[in-house]
C-alpha cells in the first residue's frame, strides 16, 4: 500500500476548498491518503476530509501545543512526520503557504519538486504544468526517493469519495530554525483570497482611479468574489500590489474571471488564462481581450458594474 | 561582504513561444533578465551603496547568450559576473548545485539574492535549494529588506496581501519579490562600463557536479491551446446584465 501525504491548508478553522482538488488528484488504487494538518487542531475535520477520501489525519503539533507559524519549523515538522509514517510522496497547493513550505521540504530532502501542476499521474510519476507564462504546457517526469508536487489551486476539480478518516496526533520538537517570525501584518482589505477565489472581478486602467474600485468591491461582496487588478492599476497606486494578477503578480484559476477596463495584455493573460470562464467588460471592440474571452460586453464598465451589483442585491433579497 | 545575485536569461513575456520537438523552444526571440532578478540586483546594489564594503557578483547558468543578462546586471551596478555555460540547461536540482559550487569556489557569500521565481519554467525552488546546500536560512517572495549589523529583517508576501515580518541571521538567501524595490534602469555610461567588467566563464561540466538520482525531466512541451470562442453579449445595459447573471448562475454555477 503506497502512502501519499497531503499538506492541508486551513483558514479560520476551515479547510480551504482548494485542498479537495489536491486530494482528488492524490487518490488511486492501493493508495492510502494522509492529510497533514498544522492548524493546532481546534476544529475536527474528520467528516470533511473523510468525504474526499482521506484515510488518516495527522495533526502535527509541538510538545506542548500547536506549532506557531514559522515556515522553517513547519517544513522540518512535516519532514519528520513523513519519515515517521513512511511517506515518500507529498502534495500541496501552489498557494502562498505552499510556495513557502513545499520547496523548503523538497530542498531538505533533495527531492524533485514540480510546482503549479494542472494534471498529475502519480502512478507514472508524470505531471503537466504551464510554462512560459502559460504559453506552453510541459509534461515532466520526476524520479527520486521522495517526490513533491504543488497543485495549482482550482486546476483540478474536487470529487467526493467518502471513507472513514481517523485522526492521529503527531508531536515533534523541531530544532531551532535560525529564522524568527516577528509579526504578521494583516492586509487592510481582508476579503476573499485571490489565488483561491471562485470568482474574481478585476479592474484595469479603465477604472480611472482608486476610488472607483469601490464599485468592484461592492459587487464582489455580493458574489463572494475577490477583487483583482491589472498592473496598470497597481502601478498607478490605485490598489496594492497584492491585487495584481498576471505574469509578475498572482496566478489565478477561478471559475469565473470578470475583467473590467482591462485590455488583455499577454502579461495579464499569463496570470488568468486558466480561468474557467472569462468575461470582459471593455468599451473598445478592438481590445485584445475581446477576442480572447468567452463573453464580451462591449460597453462602459460604469454602466454595467453598478447595474450588476443592483441585480445581485435584488436577487439576494429574494433568496 | 560578498553578495551574490543569481540572474536568469529568459524569453521576454511578450515573445511568441514556438515549440521545437520535443522539449525545446525556438530561441530566435527577445530574451530579458528574469523580472524578479532585476529586483534582486537592485537590492544588492543598494546595500553596496549604503555600506561601501560590499562586492556584488552576478551569477547565471545558461547558454552563451545568457551573457547579455549578466551584462545587464553589471550595468545595473554589479561588480563582476560568473557565467556557467551549458548548451543543455539542466533541471532545478542540478541548476542549484551548479550555482552553489560556482559560488563556493568563488568566495564566501554573506547574502545570496535570487528572484522569487523564474518566469519561463516557474520552478519556485532554486533559492531554497541554494540555502539547503549551503546551510543558510532562506525567505522568498520578499517585499521589504533591511540589514542591521548581522541581522536581517524582511517582510515576505503572504496570503491575501498579509506580510510576515521575519528576522534571520547571516548568511542567508533572499528571494526577491516585485514589491521589494523599483529597479532603476542603467545609464548609457553604465552600460558602456559594464562591457569592461570582469566575467568569469565556467563550463558546467568542469564543475564536476555529481548527477543526483533525483530529477525532473521535461518529456514534452506543447503549445497551450486557446480554446475560447468569444461571444458578444448584445442589447441594452439592462439586457446585457441580465444575460450575465444567467451565465453566472446557470453556466458557471457560481451564484444562486
Ligand atoms: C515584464 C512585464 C511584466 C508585466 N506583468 C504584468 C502583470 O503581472 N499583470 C498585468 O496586468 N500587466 C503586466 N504587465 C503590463 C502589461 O503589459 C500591460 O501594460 C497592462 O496589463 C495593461 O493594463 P490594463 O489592461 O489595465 O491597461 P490598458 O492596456 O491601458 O487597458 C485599459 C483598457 O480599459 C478600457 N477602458 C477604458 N475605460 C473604460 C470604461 N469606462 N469601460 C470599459 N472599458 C474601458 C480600454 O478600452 C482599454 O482596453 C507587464 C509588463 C511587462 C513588460
Ligand atoms: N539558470 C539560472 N541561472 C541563474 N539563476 C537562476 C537560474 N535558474 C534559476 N535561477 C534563480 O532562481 C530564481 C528562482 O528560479 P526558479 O526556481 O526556477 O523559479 C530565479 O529568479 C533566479 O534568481
Amino acid at each position: 500500500m503506497e502512502k501519499v501525504g497531503i499538506l492541508i491548508e486551513v483558514k479560520a478553522d476551515q479547510i480551504k476548498k482548494a485542498n479537495y482538488g489536491v486530494i482528488t488528484a492524490a487518490r488511486g488504487r492501493d493508495r492510502q491518503l494522509y492529510a497533514f494538518l498544522l492548524d493546532g487542531g481546534r476544529a475536527d475535520h474528520k467528516l470533511t476530509l473523510g468525504r474526499y477520501g482521506i484515510h488518516k489525519i495527522i495533526e502535527i503539533a509541538g510538545q506542548e501545543g500547536p506549532l506557531e507559524w514559522n515556515p522553517a519549523t513547519w517544513a522540518q515538522a512535516v519532514i519528520e512526520a513523513m519519515e515517521y509514517f513512511g511517506i515518500r510522496t507529498l502534495l500541496g497547493l501552489t498557494s502562498s503557504q505552499g510556495k513557502d513550505l513545499l520547496p523548503r521540504i523538497a530542498a531538505r530532502l533533495d527531492a524533485p519538486l514540480v510546482m503549479d501542476c494542472i494534471h498529475l499521474n502519480l502512478a507514472e510519476h508524470t505531471v503537466r504544468k504551464p510554462q512560459y507564462s502559460g504559453k506552453t504546457i510541459a509534461t515532466l517526469k520526476v524520479q527520486g526517493g521522495h517526490c513533491i508536487y504543488g497543485v495549482r489551486p482550482n486546476a483540478i476539480a474536487a470529487q467526493p469519495a467518502p471513507c472513514e478518516a481517523e485522526t492521529v496526533i503527531y508531536r515533534t520538537a523541531p530544532a531551532p530554525a535560525g529564522l524568527t517570525v516577528k509579526a504578521i501584518k494583516q492586509a487592510m482589505s481582508a476579503g476573499v483570497d485571490l489565488s483561491e477565489a471562485e470568482i474574481i472581478i478585476a479592474g484595469g486602467r479603465g477604472m480611472e482611479n482608486g476610488e472607483n474600485f469601490k464599485i468592484l468591491f461592492e459587487c464582489a461582496a455580493l458574489m463572494g468574489a475577490a477583487v483583482g487588478a491589472s498592473r496598470a492599476a497597481v502601478d498607478a497606486d490605485w490598489v496594492p500590489y497584492a491585487m495584481q494578477v498576471g505574469q509578475t503578480g498572482v496566478t489565478v484559476s477561478p471559475k469565473v474571471y470578470i475583467a473590467c477596463g482591462i485590455s488583455g495584455s499577454v502579461q495579464h493573460f499569463a496570470g488568468m488564462k486558466t480561468a474557467g470562464l472569462i468575461v470582459a467588460i471593455n468599451q473598445d471592440l478592438t481590445a485584445a481581450i475581446i477576442g480572447k474571452c468567452d463573453y464580451a460586453i462591449v460597453a462602459d464598465l460604469f454602466e454595467i458594474v453598478p447595474r450588476l451589483t443592483r441585480k445581485l442585491q435584488a436577487l439576494d433579497g429574494r433568496i | 561582504m560578498q553578495i551574490y545575485v543569481c540572474v536568469k536569461h529568459v524569453p521576454d513575456t511578450a515573445a511568441k513561444i514556438t515549440v521545437k520537438a520535443p522539449n525545446q523552444i525556438e530561441e530566435a526571440i527577445t530574451f530579458i533578465m528574469n523580472p524578479y532578478d532585476e529586483n534582486a540586483i537592485e537590492e544588492a546594489v543598494r546595500i553596496k551603496k549604503r555600506r561601501g564594503d560590499a562586492e556584488v557578483i552576478a551569477v547565471t547558468l545558461g547558454k552563451p547568450a545568457a551573457e547579455n543578462t549578466l551584462r545587464s546586471a553589471l550595468a545595473m551596478g554589479a561588480d563582476r559576473g560568473i557565467l556557467i555555460l551549458t548548451e543543455d540547461p539542466p533541471d532545478s536540482l542540478v541548476t542549484a548545485r551548479a550555482l552553489t559550487v560556482a559560488i563556493e569556489q568563488d568566495g564566501t557569500p554573506d547574502i545570496i539574492f535570487t528572484g522569487k521565481e523564474s518566469i519561463d519554467n516557474a520552478g519556485f525552488q532554486t533559492m531554497y535549494r541554494l540555502a539547503a546546500a549551503l546551510d543558510m536560512t532562506v525567505v522568498s517572495n520578499v517585499a521589504a529588506f533591511a540589514l542591521e549589523g548581522k541581522r536581517v529583517v524582511v517582510e515576505c508576501q503572504m496570503e491575501g496581501g498579509a506580510r510576515g515580518v521575519i528576522e534571520l541571521s547571516l548568511p542567508c538567501v533572499i528571494g526577491a519579490g516585485k514589491g521589494l524595490n523599483k529597479p532603476s534602469y542603467p545609464t548609457l555610461p553604465a552600460i558602456m562600463q559594464a562591457r569592461r567588467k570582469e566575467v568569469k566563464r565556467i563550463a558546467l561540466d568542469s564543475l564536476r557536479i555529481e548527477k543526483p538520482s533525483a530529477r525532473a525531466d521535461i518529456l514534452e512541451l506543447k503549445p497551450a491551446v486557446e480554446a475560447r470562442r468569444a461571444q458578444q453579449l448584445k442589447g441594452s445595459a439592462e439586457e446585457v446584465v441580465r444575460q450575465l447573471i444567467r451565465i453566472l448562475r446557470e453556466e458557471a454555477r457560481v451564484i444562486e
